[in-house]
């Protein structure tokens, strides 16, 4: 495929627009490939909405806002309700579990067949909390989502978390993109059974 | 840790606003004073951190005044300066600007517009400088404007605004827009030795021959700086080629048409501007900055519907490519001018189509950028009159 | 036969003269103090600079033959912050005038005095907008006549030596133009002396002030000078604000040292960076820190 459209929200200080960097950065400067990111937030550092959209592609992109996500990972319940609607048909839509009800009549209406959604689930907080500390949540995601979904190469992405964070900080990134890596290629296989 | 280098040569992924500041780094600017102000602070905080690394002077000033008059005074010590500021403090340095002008002092200015008036909107979007970027400061002049669409142009651009400030011997602007400071993008930096780089004429004759007001052929008189010997007197008067001041009409007359033609006569040599489509076009769409991006949709939605629609994209704005827009109003029916500010190049567009083809404006006051489809609806009105 | 020439014009721009000056006006003589003391300092003329603002002591940056830049209104200081950080090596002079550099320019003064920038700022009080003809400025004394105040001035004036004291200056002092020797003795010092320094020199403005206070001509005025003038070194800047009816204090206020704006800098960015910022000097002496 040669485009892609992710959105990432949540609130901010869950690292949604340094998720959106790291995806764009192994696809930009390890994948090779052409990568925009704009990011929308509240006016407070932390705490209220956000979200950030990456656009993926072989060729140059103008038009730089998404106009049908091809994935949407919501870490938030508000994030969820608003973007989940637009997530084009066939798409990906990955939730943090703990932190997200889904909504029941949405999930008839797709079970039903037309506008269906590949839905996934993930505690990331709580493995990330596992890991060590909930802040890496987000590196757990972008394991996750890495091994759906052919969008930027697994080493592309480690090499973009090892190249953005402080020597200190790295081990730890690099376990939560595994461990979401790891839960990403179960979840694929236990699909490709079905 | 030892001086770092000054082009970062490689493929990057880094928002419009450092890579602003990696190409005026590149570009070989040496100083930067500022003062912060959203969207445009990540260009100060870059420099803060990178200019040292290169030898070179970061300064945060008190206000965007003494910004701009520090850059001006470190453009006299020979050395490459910038400013970068959003709206409010462009508005401050409207004065300055026009002493860069008249004492011919090569600098860039760097707005990252935001949606005014006023404090209007400190995050979001806003295209309302445009004019003010050409007629701010008070009297005659001729400026140069370059409008980038990406982040790799905040980079590119940046060299080419040092080069011809340094070649045509004036302050000149970025207009960039808060979707281009922070859209977050590839950036390609290539090699040192790849980049072109312009660097002001000198004066090296004797000390008593020195005329620092005397231009030559192409209108523009070489520099030399302070503390080179030549004592020269520079003042923001009206002054003879000596640089002192007169009250004559006739300096006036001779300074400030050389001013303006210095520009205006090697328009050729400045403008800049990116087609797509424009051979067989009926209705050209007319877009610089981030509303081009969004045009570009536009175009291509207009398109896949069997509609002959081109797009021109404004890359240098000031001086404006008259020339260009006066040879397609001639075959064209329409223009459509989508801006995020209630109707300031568009004006331009149909001061040059002179009613020989019809100019449509889309317009917003900024805060968010157009919806391709409201581009879409102008494109079949152009259709349809 | 031999052309005549002034002793002193090497240093001006003999060219441009006369100058604008209107007669009994002081900034002549506080130009010529400054000549003089660069004469006697024989510090590299070509590295000398001259910035002014707008007004009629701005002018003094075109009268004298150095590199001279007459920039906008209250922004001569923000220019030579930028002159003197781009390029060090070079003596950088601002020479302008009370409403320039205290009302216009006064967030400039204040700042550029906190830094603590290498520059010295000379300011010529004239306690009178006198190019524009006669308007109270923030140097004007209270109950002063100008063409603004035509009821008296009712805005109290700053105290300009407490201010930049209070702002970082290293060199504050006070002259007049009839107190010549000393007068460009503080030049002097306030020439070499690292750091941003300030020497206020009252003038008579016999055009936009004396004569509407009916304080007489500039003779008067050097009258008054002289007369009424008590010099204290090293008075606290706090109370020598001028008042009408009441000595003029004048003298040395300030002479401390505090690393400049340029010291400060190499010294912080030092702890990161080794050239430009550590001299093979200042390398030794941290060895030598770190041993001890």
């Amino acid at each position: 495929m040669s485009r892609w459209e992710v959105k990432i929200a949540g609130f901010g200080g869950q690292g949604i627009i340094l998720a959106g960097y790291l995806l764009g950065k192994a696809a930009a400067v390890y994948d090779r490939r052409h990568a925009t990111m704009v990011q929308s937030y509240g006016p407070e550092a932390r705490g209220s909405a956000c979200n950030s959209q990456v656009i993926i592609a072989d060729e140059p992109i103008y038009y730089p806002y998404l106009t049908e996500p091809d994935v949407l990972i919501a870490m938030s319940q508000e994030g969820y309700a608003r973007f989940a609607p637009e997530v084009k048909p066939g798409g990906l839509l990955i939730v943090e579990q703990d932190l997200v009800t889904l909504d029941a009549a949405r999930l008839r209406e797709e079970g039903s067949g037309g506008d269906i959604v590949r839905l996934y689930t993930l505690p990331a907080t709580k493995i990330a909390e596992e890991l060590g500390h909930r802040i890496v949540a987000n590196i757990v995601m972008l394991g996750f989502l890495c091994a759906l979904a052919p969008i930027v190469s697994p080493s592309g992405m480690r090499e973009a978390v090892r190249s953005s964070f402080p020597k200190s900080a790295i081990e730890l990134n690099l376990m939560a993109f595994e461990a979401g890596y790891e839960r990403g290629r179960l979840s694929r296989s236990a699909d490709d059974r079905v | 840790m030892k001086r770092g280098p000054a082009v970062l040569t490689g493929v990057h992924f880094i928002n419009g606003d450092v890579a602003c500041a990696e190409g005026a780094l590149a570009a070989g600017c040496r100083f930067f004073a500022g003062y912060p102000i959203t969207p445009a602070t990540e260009i100060a905080e870059r420099m803060a951190e990178r200019l040292p690394e290169v030898g070179g002077t970061f300064l945060q000033m008190e206000d965007e005044i003494a910004s701009i008059s520090a850059v001006l005074g470190a453009s006299w010590a020979g050395v490459k300066a910038m400013t970068a500021t959003s709206g409010p403090g462009f508005s401050l340095m409207m004065e300055n600007l026009g002493f860069g002008y008249m004492t011919e002092t090569p600098c860039v200015i760097v707005n990252v517009q935001r949606g005014g008036p006023s404090t209007g909107l400190p995050t979001l979007v806003g295209q309302g400088d445009m004019m003010q970027a050409r007629w701010g400061s008070h009297g005659d002049y001729e400026t140069i404007a370059l409008a980038p669409s990406s982040a790799q142009e905040m980079f590119d651009l940046t060299i080419v605004a040092f080069n011809l400030s340094e070649k045509y011997r004036l302050p000149v602007l970025i207009m960039s827009d808060a979707v281009v400071g922070h859209i977050t993008e590839r950036v390609i930096i290539p090699p040192e030795a790849e980049i072109p780089i312009v660097n002001r004429k000198r004066f090296a004759g004797p000390r008593g021959a020195y005329l620092p007001y005397l231009p030559e052929d192409d209108l523009v008189p070489p520099m030399v700086a302070a503390g080179e010997g030549y004592r020269v007197y520079i003042t923001g008067l009206t002054h003879d080629e000596r640089g002192y001041p007169s009250t004559s009409p006739d300096v006036q007359e001779r300074l400030v048409r050389r001013l303006v033609e210095k520009v205006r006569r090697n328009a050729h040599d400045i403008i800049r501007l990116e087609e797509r489509g424009v051979e067989d076009a009926e209705v050209v769409l007319v877009a610089y900055g981030i509303s081009a991006r969004v045009a570009y949709r536009a175009m291509e939605l207009a398109r896949a519907a069997g509609r002959r629609v081109g797009w021109l994209r404004l890359i240098t704005v000031w001086p404006f490519p008259e020339e260009r827009l006066r040879e397609l109003a001639a075959r064209v029916r329409a223009f459509i001018v989508p801006e995020l500010n209630l109707g300031q190049i568009v004006r331009e567009v149909e001061r040059c189509a002179a009613g020989r083809a019809l100019t449509i404006p889309v317009l917003r006051p900024g805060g968010a950028v157009h919806d391709p489809r409201e581009i879409l609806a102008a494109i079949e009105e152009a259709f349809h009159v | 036969m031999s052309e005549e020439r002034h002793p002193l014009d090497h240093l001006l721009r003999a060219d441009r003269l006369p100058h604008i000056w209107c007669p009994g006006c002081g900034i002549g003589i506080a130009m010529r103090c400054l000549v003089l003391a660069l004469e006697e300092l024989r510090i590299p003329r070509d590295h000398t600079v001259v910035v002014s603002g707008i007004g009629c002591s701005a002018r003094v940056a075109g009268y004298v033959r150095l590199d001279g830049f007459h920039t906008t209104h209250g922004r001569a200081i923000p220019f030579a912050t930028g002159l003197k950080l781009a390029n060090p090596d070079l003596t950088v002079i601002v020479f302008s005038g009370d409403g320039d550099l205290a009302a216009i320019g006064g967030n400039h003064l204040i700042h550029a005095a906190r830094r603590n920038v290498d520059l010295t700022v000379i300011c010529v009080n004239n306690f009178i907008y006198g190019m524009t003809g006669g308007q109270f400025g923030p140097t004007t004394p209270l109950a002063a006549r100008s063409t603004t105040t035509p009821y008296g001035n009712f805005e109290p004036p700053f105290n300009l030596p407490a201010v930049v004291a209070a702002s970082g200056a290293v060199y504050v002092a006070r002259w007049t133009v009839f107190h010549v020797r000393r007068l460009i003795t503080a030049l002097r010092e306030a020439i070499t002396k690292k750091g941003f320094s300030f020497v206020e020199v009252l003038s008579p403005c016999p055009t936009g002030y004396l004569r509407r206070n009916q304080l007489g001509d500039a003779l008067d005025m050097m009258r008054f000078f002289k007369t009424q003038s008590e010099i204290r070194h090293g008075a606290p800047p706090a109370e020598v604000g001028i008042e009408l009816g009441r000595k003029l204090i004048l003298g040395k206020f300030v002479d401390v040292e505090r690393p400049t704006y340029h010291e400060r800098m190499r010294r912080q960015l030092a702890a990161f960076f080794t050239e430009p910022y550590v001299e093979k000097a200042s390398e030794e002496v941290e060895a030598k820190e770190v041993e001890s």
